[in-house]
């Protein structure tokens, strides 16, 4: 039997790496010490990790429960007007500081033992610090100011909040580098987002294969078929891919070709047919340029697990928490800003439909994991299942 | 008939069509313009608009049937609606507000039974003639999370 075909659930029994670098083995996927690793040297090493939006703390008090990894974090906006972050565990036993995932607050009491802490994250009182009728209490040498959560570096980019629990990388502008700057500025520069919705989607796989699967562009066109079957895109459509310069972060696009001659390889790949479908309320397509270009998609990543998204004019970003070896968070949170016209949210709503966990292009991605744990027989038996299959009905359909 | 069973009537309809099929009749159980989406209790208690399924006329909700018959890729699943009574909040002429608690379970593959959502439809209807049609259908999902994708319509 296949060494990586999943017998053992944990620790892989060889972790040879391939020669090639073409190939990664499938422990890297599996492997419970792996995911454990990513936590500590990923997670909590040198990299910037998305927390959640300036917009989602537009007054001071307001704050937002989020993640670095695993570990939860509590995002705030003092009375100073500044952002602060730190771990939303309480310094005494851990239990979480704040329950609320979005609210507003003048300090934070751990509901366990009454912890008090400020909106910085400076633990302010003890509950009981001197004893009952004299008996009991803190230590006289207690020192509220070496007791507190961790505190993260904060960073913004175009109303993007960024932390970090590591002292030990460069700021973020040096991280990110010129050219995913750029392209975030061009969604988001100059304007306020403003939330039009949050939604989770569950995925039943290891977060790096929805992180990989952001960054392939090989599968656009060939899973998400629904541009495709109502003949709405045509693949000569010009686009690019940029990586930077770690390797980690990328942007992909495409751009109407407007010297656009028809396209012949998809249709010799017999991948799809020239479809009789049409839309009944092509209304959906009725979008504009934002920002003067012609640029209909561009998706881009930051690692470890940001993604922001412009599928015409759907904008939303996406964070990607792991919660096991083969379970993960998607947060996807759809973005408007305050200078849309009615017009333009209108738009924005209707092209919802194409992104999350119900998109039209979008919701293959949701069963990929199906993919990967299909390649892992004993992993179909896990209590997430695969929800992959129904390929070959396209398939057949295209044939 | 009173409104409640017309309503009442109608939804048992609705489930059927969607568990059981045909689900090209889906559409069928709103008015020409009409209002639908699936969004979270949490989405909707702060008045945010967006929804996984966002819809203003039935033709889009036709293409909704449409690309999940022809285009889009998922694992085959059949869901099990069960439906509360309708609650009618408010009734004037034949415009109608009700809402109705659901459990949604699903079945994907050959899988288990598992519970895949539950919450409240907030809803208005036209009533003319002893049915009633759906002009706007608001799906207030109590967890914000969907496991692995949301196909079929709730």
């Amino acid at each position: 039997m296949d060494r990586l075909s999943g017998t053992v659930v944990g620790r892989a029994p060889d972790r040879s790496w391939p020669q090639s670098l073409s190939r990664v083995p499938y422990w890297v996927f599996q492997d419970e010490e792996v995911y454990r690793a990513e936590q500590d040297r990923i997670f909590h090493g040198p990299t910037w990790s998305y927390l959640c939006l300036e917009a989602e703390l537009a007054e001071p008090g307001d704050f937002c429960a989020t993640f670095i990894g695993e570990q939860p974090v509590l995002v705030t906006r003092d009375v100073d007007g500044e952002i602060y972050a730190f771990e939303n565990r309480c310094a005494h036993r851990g239990a979480l500081i704040a329950m609320a995932d979005h609210g507003s607050a003048r300090e934070f009491t751990c509901v366990y033992h009454a912890w008090t802490y400020n909106l910085q994250g400076d633990l302010t009182a003890v509950a009981f610090a001197e004893g009952v009728q004299g008996r009991g209490g803190m230590p006289a040498g207690f020192c509220m100011n070496d007791h507190g959560p961790r505190k993260l570096r904060i960073a913004v980019v175009h109303g993007l909040v960024f932390g970090t629990l590591s002292n030990d990388l460069p700021d973020i502008e040096e991280y990110l580098g010129e050219q995913i700057l750029d392209r975030i500025d061009r969604v988001l520069g100059g304007r306020t987002p403003v939330v039009l919705g949050r939604f989770t989607q569950r995925l039943p796989n290891n977060w790096k294969l929805y992180a990989e699967n952001v960054r392939d562009s090989y599968h656009a066109s060939i899973l998400h078929l629904f541009f495709t079957t109502f003949g709405i895109n045509r693949l000569s459509q010009r686009g690019g891919i940029i990586v930077d310069r770690s390797g980690g972060h990328h942007v992909s696009y495409s751009a109407i070709d407007r010297t656009a001659v028809a396209d012949t390889e998809y249709s010799q790949q017999n991948i799809r047919s020239e479809s009789e479908y049409r839309l009944a309320d092509p209304s959906i397509l009725e979008g504009s340029s934002e920002v003067g270009d012609d640029v209909t998609l561009q998706i881009l990543s930051v690692y470890p697990g940001f993604v922001l998204q412009q599928i015409q004019n759907s904008v939303a970003v996406r964070q990607i928490l792991p919660r096991g070896t083969d379970d993960t968070v998607l947060n996807w949170t759809y973005l408007g800003f305050e200078s849309d016209t009615e017009e333009q949210r209108l738009v924005r709503m209707k092209q919802s439909n194409l992104v999350g966990p119900a998109g039209y292009v979008s919701m293959e991605d949701g069963g990929i994991g199906g993919f990967g744990n299909a390649a892992s027989p004993a992993r179909r038996t896990s209590t997430r299942r695969s929800r992959w299959a129904a390929r070959q009905r396209s398939r057949a359909r295209a044939g | 008939m009173d409104n409640q069973t017309a309503i009442a009537r109608a939804q048992a309809h609705y489930a059927r069509c969607i568990d059981d099929g045909p689900l090209d009749d889906w559409p069928l159980f709103f008015t020409e313009d009409c209002h639908y989406r699936i969004t979270t209790a949490d989405n909707y208690s702060r008045g945010l608009p967006a929804g996984v399924i966002w819809a203003d006329t039935r033709g889009m909700l036709r293409d909704r049937v449409s690309a999940l018959q022809e285009a889009n890729i998922y694992e085959p699943h059949v869901y099990r609606h069960m439906l509360g009574l309708p609650a009618v909040l408010s009734e004037s002429g034949g415009d109608v507000r009700s809402e109705t608690p659901f459990v949604v379970m699903r079945v994907t593959g050959g899988g288990p039974t598992d519970v895949f959502a539950t919450g409240r439809y907030v809803d208005r209807y036209h009533l003319a003639d002893g049915r009633a049609l759906l002009r706007e259908r608001v799906v207030v999902c109590d967890s914000k999370e969907i496991d692995t994708l949301l196909a079929l319509p709730l």
